[in-house]
């Protein structure tokens, strides 16, 4: 089976500050990581490789400090890595995004099977996934929790839903997106630390990938961020922390306090 | 202190660093109470090739020196020296294999090792042969094609956890130290069986448990090594691991010293932070100190080890000696810098302090640590 992930350079959640003046994230020294989703997505790549045999390769559109990821990647199981990167894919919407991932992944031959996170973690959009499927040409199905099979190129997988889980069934090459439930990754291993370091990571740029220029970055981007603001605060918040016993105590401290008008 | 390691060498530390904060730091009270072994982590390690690291490359392995085993084992250490047992106790079962098996016999056995698929143990030890390992009583007889094993063993790390146990046996008692030699028998070989496991004071989730040999047979083609060599493999089997408890005594001594420094600086008695007063403070700076010296020495012995593979006896138990004695005054001294909250099993400390102890004990005493030193002082200056 020859399975592409695409997997996304976010920043750090831990990490996060808004810029106090423009209300705007501060991408500055924040670190970058991989999507958490993402995470997830390459795992269920590399088991069904080791499970059914194959290869595992990784595509990520970003800046040059995106190789960053895809050598992790590298380290934690994955055969190859393809950094997208040019500037004219700056300041692209899901729209262009998607145009941008579909071309780089055509080129890179036939696909069985692409996996993608459920959504990423700064954009946010979980628009990405559905998006590159119909521009592969390919069926889909979001929100992925287990893959329990694939027979004569059709795969049986569970979505999750908010009350329980669908099981569907779906012809090969198919996309999938998946959520955290999927998998446990795994942690980097020794050979993988070794591959990754010697892994030279070709970088496809728009000529690279036969893109039209017209629907790439800002320029092929019809959507437009106005504004980004935090919402306003809704009345207090308070967090307890604690076992679960504690927990409970505060609660029924603060309960019984507002219940005698404290 | 900077000890110039490699790229290479960083990279294990660093990856060891994340497994053990990531997964073995929040899951050690759990285990030490549950006294589970602790199946996920050991698989995790082996996933992340931690025990490919310690078998030679022709047989499936990355053949990483002593050095690179003590910097994985110092930081797995650090979280757990339990959890850390339960993984060098492979690398003890499997170094007889290593150091005097035929080929045969390494490419049967250690490529599953350094996967993982397969782990090991190490069986010396007997109710009447600890430290004095001349005394053991377990029989190998040839029967045709096979050996037939009888005696029992005792205390022995990863029993009924492990898929190989690397056994010595007597093949002719009249050959005193030449009549013992080692075999590989396997966990579902017949007439082989383990006991319950032991309840311990430290290292809870690292199984010990009896091994039984009830007329057990195996293939003659079992043996490790030349008949007679028995003795000798288990010598060069523990001059070689011995770094590796060091270098576990240098990980837990370096956790309690963290644990006392971050208390040290929250506790306020008097008005002031406990770390204000002398007396505290100097017991901290000797806990610095004497990690950094056993770390140091450990460090230059596995380097010794692994240029001069001939000439590691004294190196392995100075380093064993030292680093292991820093762990438990270290430890005890962690809980006298946390006191009444150290004693609780609230925090870590009382922990480290259980598990301290074994590292004095097992793979050979630090007294008989010290009479190898001495034995090798007293050959020197002839
Ligand atoms: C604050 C903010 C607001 C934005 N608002 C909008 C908006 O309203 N509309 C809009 O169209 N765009 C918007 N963008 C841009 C957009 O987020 C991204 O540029 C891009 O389209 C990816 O979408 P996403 O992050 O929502 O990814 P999602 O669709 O949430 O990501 C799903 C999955 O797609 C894959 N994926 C996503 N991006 C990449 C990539 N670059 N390389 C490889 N794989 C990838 C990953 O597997 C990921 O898990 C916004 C960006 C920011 C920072
Ligand atoms: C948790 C645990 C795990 C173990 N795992 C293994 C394993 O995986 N495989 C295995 O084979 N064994 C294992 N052992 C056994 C361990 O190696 C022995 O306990 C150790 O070698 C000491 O033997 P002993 O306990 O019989 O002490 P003894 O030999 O009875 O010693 C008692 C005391 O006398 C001292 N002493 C004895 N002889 C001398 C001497 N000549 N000079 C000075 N002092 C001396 C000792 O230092 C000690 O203080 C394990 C033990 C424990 C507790």
């Amino acid at each position: 089976m020859r399975i592409v992930v695409c997997i996304k350079q976010v920043p750090d959640a831990k990490d996060v500050r808004l810029d106090p003046v423009t209300n705007t994230l501060s991408r500055e020294g924040v670190k970058s990581v991989i999507n958490p989703y993402d995470r997830h997505a390459m795992e269920e790549g590399v088991r069904l490789k080791e499970q059914y045999g194959g290869t595992v390769t990784v595509v990520s559109m970003g800046p040059p400090q995106a190789k960053a990821i895809l050598q992790e990647a590298i380290s934690c199981g994955v055969d190859d890595a393809i950094l997208v990167s040019d500037r004219a894919f700056a300041g692209a919407d899901t729209l262009a995004t998607t145009y941008t991932l579909a071309q780089a992944i055509k080129k890179t031959g036939d696909v069985d099977l692409v996996i993608c996170g459920k959504q990423a973690t700064d954009g946010d959009t979980a628009q990405v996934g559905p998006g590159l499927a119909v521009r592969l040409g390919m069926p889909y199905v979001t929100c992925v929790k287990k893959i329990t099979g694939v027979k004569d190129k059709v795969m049986s997988v569970e979505r999750m839903m908010d009350d329980g889980y669908d099981e569907l069934e779906i012809d090969l090459p198919a996309l999938l997106t998946v959520v955290k439930e999927i998998n446990v990754p795994r942690f980097p291993s020794i050979r993988g630390l070794r591959k990754a370091k010697a892994f030279d990571i070709p970088s496809y740029t728009a000529t690279d990938i036969d893109a039209d220029p017209d629907q790439l970055g800002l320029g092929g981007s019809p959507t437009w961020v106005v504004k980004v603001f935090p919402p306003e605060p809704k009345g207090v918040r308070t967090m307890l922390e604690g076992s679960l016993d504690e927990i409970a105590e505060q609660l029924a401290d603060i309960l019984s306090d507002s219940a005698h008008g404290a | 202190m900077d000890h110039f390691l490699t790229e290479d060498q960083q990279m294990i530390v660093d990856l060891a660093r994340q497994i053990t904060d990531e997964m073995i730091i929040p899951n050690r009270a759990r285990y030490d109470e549950t006294e589970e072994y602790p199946l996920d982590i050991v698989e995790t390690l082996a996933k992340s090739d931690f025990f490919a690291l310690f078998v030679p490359v022709e047989y499936g392995g990355l053949g990483g020196g002593c050095y690179d085993l003590v910097l994985a084992l110092e930081q797995i250490g650090r979280g757990c020296v339990a959890i850390a047992t339960a993984y060098a106790a492979s690398a003890l079962g499997a170094y007889p294999i290593v150091v005097g098996g035929s080929h045969e016999l390494k490419s049967k056995y250690l490529p599953d090792i350094a996967s993982g698929k397969k782990r090991a143990a190490f069986a010396l030890t007997e109710s009447n042969a600890g430290s004095d390992a001349g005394g053991i009583q377990t029989t190998a007889v040839l029967d045709g094609d096979e050996w037939v094993l009888n005696g029992t063993k005792q205390w022995i790390t990863n029993g009924g956890q492990a898929h190989l146990y690397t056994v010595i046996a007597i093949t002719d008692p009249t050959k005193g130290p030449r009549g013992a030699s080692m075999f590989v028998v396997e966990s579902d070989d017949p007439g082989f069986s383990c006991g319950p496991k032991e309840k311990k004071m430290g290292i809870r989730c690292s199984a010990t448990t009896e091994l039984i040999f009830k007329d057990c047979r195996i293939p003659k083609d079992r043996m490790i090594g030349r008949q007679g060599t028995g003795f000798i493999t288990v010598m060069k089997t523990l001059d070689k691991s011995r770094p590796g408890i060091a270098s576990l005594g240098v990980g837990l001594a370096q956790a309690a010293l963290d644990e006392s420094v971050t208390y040290a600086k929250g506790r306020y008695q008097f008005g002031k932070p406990i770390i204000a007063f002398q007396a505290v403070q100097h017991m901290l700076a000797d806990m610095a100190i004497e990690t950094e010296a056993a770390r140091a020495l450990v460090y230059v012995a596995a380097r010794h080890i692994d240029a001069h593979p001939k000439d590691m006896s004294k190196a392995s138990a100075m380093c064993k000696v030292k680093a292991t004695d820093v762990a438990m005054k270290v430890t005890v001294d962690a809980v006298q810098v946390l006191a009444g909250y150290g004693y609780m099993r609230e925090y870590p400390v009382e922990k480290m302090m259980r598990d301290a102890k074994i590292l004095q004990i097992y793979e050979g005493t630090n007294q008989i640590q010290r009479n190898v030193v001495g034995q090798e002082l007293n050959k020197e200056y002839t």
